[in-house]
């Protein structure tokens, strides 16, 4: 369970974080959804320890995320980087398989190339594909790949950051079903920021949106359409009059 | 009074960027050889840093060596002839070359090529969220991007001067002889002659302390690259100065501590 309470964080006289208090249950898929600029991106690199709060606390299963072992702490995790942050100079097998070839839970070289060619089949590319160099990729084919790198050590919290930003509505759907079959299928806690409703309704459990620096609003997917919430309503159906300011 | 006070203040508030930036950097150079002691290390990042910043540097390193060799030996000649000394150029080519041109020169133009390649890079991952992306996967950026750079070109920036110096040199004999009339043996033999091993052993030196500052510079300014393309291409233009000046100062203070003591 990840749990953030009276998370804070400010960059210079920007308050992005103004006391942000979430619970993500072990085993649900949680989307945080929100304007642009409202510090999505940074509550979740604050849970990966990315960011240092300025005050509050946040904790995985209990254990204080700033604290204790950071290599066994990370070892738990798996992310898919908005752009993908694939890097250049290494191929694509390698890439996915970066985490196999160093560190606690480095395998044998051959080992870890089969590992990464079936995480790359899993997310529905070809063998080939391995060998080549992120360059050479199309968008949607990095994203798979990130993906492929994101659950290749098996993690049992998978953070989604903007997945299918980029991408054609089609392959955005195909990501959308990868990453709810493979939470579903790995059994992991999932936390995914996206501006994208049809993400939201794909990839979501449960739903928060993140406003003015707090959370505004949370509940499951089931309630996102009668929740009540004028800040929520004014979001998923993409008004310009609300609550929320259309100029920030 | 405020008229007074206000110039002060913003040569103050200068004064006090700079040292802040200098402790920055200091901090930054002590943390990357605090992990020269501390595993994991990443030898096959370190074996690519070795070819990138020594052997593919060979070549401009050379062309520049072999350039102010043979320029250092026709200037030489042309001053020397105001009161008939003539015959040291070849010692004074060589003691000039391995002493401070080829260190500093050689300096120089890794600074331009491999800091402006090492802050463009780490630059770009930087902006690209990969340096995110490797905290994540466990591996300690400083580990597996800086230190891989900075004891590579720590450890190949003196070879690069040691070839430089001797295509300097070389420079110098071809001028010298080909132009200025020399004998080839003796301008061989008073080129030995007059070279004492500790005006070698200096160069190298110095270009161990300028291998340090050009990797670290590069990493530094990467590492704190601003957001975008413009974000990056300022870290790299100020990596380049920055590595430059200080190579220019530190041979002043290296200069100090081996020769005038």
């Amino acid at each position: 369970m990840i749990t953030l309470t009276d998370v804070h964080k400010a960059f210079g006289a920007k308050h992005v974080l103004q006391g942000v208090d979430l619970t993500i249950d072990k085993g649900t898929s949680m989307v945080i959804i929100g304007g642009s600029g409202t510090g999505k991106s940074v509550m979740l690199k604050s849970v990966l320890g990315l960011v240092t709060p300025d005050s509050g606390t946040i904790t995985v299963d209990g254990n204080d995320v700033q604290r204790g072992d950071r290599d066994a702490f990370l070892a738990r995790f798996g992310m898919l980087f908005q752009g993908g942050a694939l890097f250049d100079s290494l191929p694509v097998w390698q890439n996915v398989s970066f985490r196999l070839l160093r560190g606690a839970l480095k395998r044998p070289k051959e080992e870890a190339r089969e590992i990464a060619i079936e995480k790359l089949r899993r997310v529905g590319l070809k063998p080939e594909t391995a060998d080549l160099f992120p360059s050479e990729l199309s968008g949607g084919m990095q994203k798979r790949v990130g993906l492929a790198r994101a659950i290749a050590a098996e993690p049992e919290i998978i953070f989604f950051d903007e997945p299918t930003t980029g991408l054609d509505p089609i392959m955005a759907g195909v990501i959308n079903e990868l990453i709810r079959e493979i939470v579903t299928e790995m059994g992991a806690t999932a936390m995914t920021i996206t501006h994208d409703m049809s993400s939201v309704r794909a990839i979501a459990d449960n739903i928060a949106m993140l406003h003015d620096g707090v959370i505004k609003w949370t509940g499951p997917v089931s309630k996102l359409d009668n929740s009540g919430d004028p800040y929520l309503d004014q979001f998923i159906h993409g008004r310009a009059e609300g609550p929320i300011e259309a100029v920030r | 009074m405020n008229a007074l006070l206000t110039p002060i203040a913003a040569l103050g508030a200068t004064v006090l960027a700079m040292l802040a930036a200098v402790g920055r950097v200091a901090l930054f150079a002590f943390e990357t050889v605090t992990h020269l002691f501390r595993p994991p290390f990443y030898g096959r990042e370190f074996a690519t840093a070795l070819v990138q910043i020594g052997w593919l540097s060979l070549p401009v390193v050379g062309l520049t060596a072999l350039f102010t060799g043979g320029a250092l030996a026709l200037q030489i000649y042309s001053g020397g002839a105001r009161f008939n000394a003539e015959e040291v150029v070849p010692s004074i080519v060589a003691i000039g070359m391995v002493r401070e041109l080829g260190p500093v020169l050689g300096g120089l133009m890794v600074a331009a090529r491999v800091t402006s390649s090492i802050a463009a890079e780490i630059g770009t991952m930087k902006v690209t969220e990969q340096i995110d992306a490797l905290v994540t996967l466990s591996t300690n950026p400083m580990k597996y991007l800086t230190l891989p750079r900075v004891l590579a070109a720590t450890l190949a920036v003196p070879v690069l001067v040691a070839v430089g110096d001797a295509i300097g040199i070389f420079g110098g004999y071809i001028i010298g002889v080909t132009r200025l009339g020399f004998n080839e043996a003796a301008y061989l033999k008073n080129t030995v002659d007059f070279l004492e091993m500790w005006d070698v052993t200096s160069g190298l030196l110095k270009g161990a302390a300028f291998g340090f500052i050009v990797a670290t510079m590069g990493c530094y300014y990467g590492m704190n690259s601003g957001r975008g393309a413009q974000g990056v291409g300022r870290a790299t233009k100020t990596a380049v100065v920055a590595a430059s000046v200080m190579i220019l100062a530190a041979n002043y203070l290296l200069t100090e501590l081996f020769f005038t003591s």
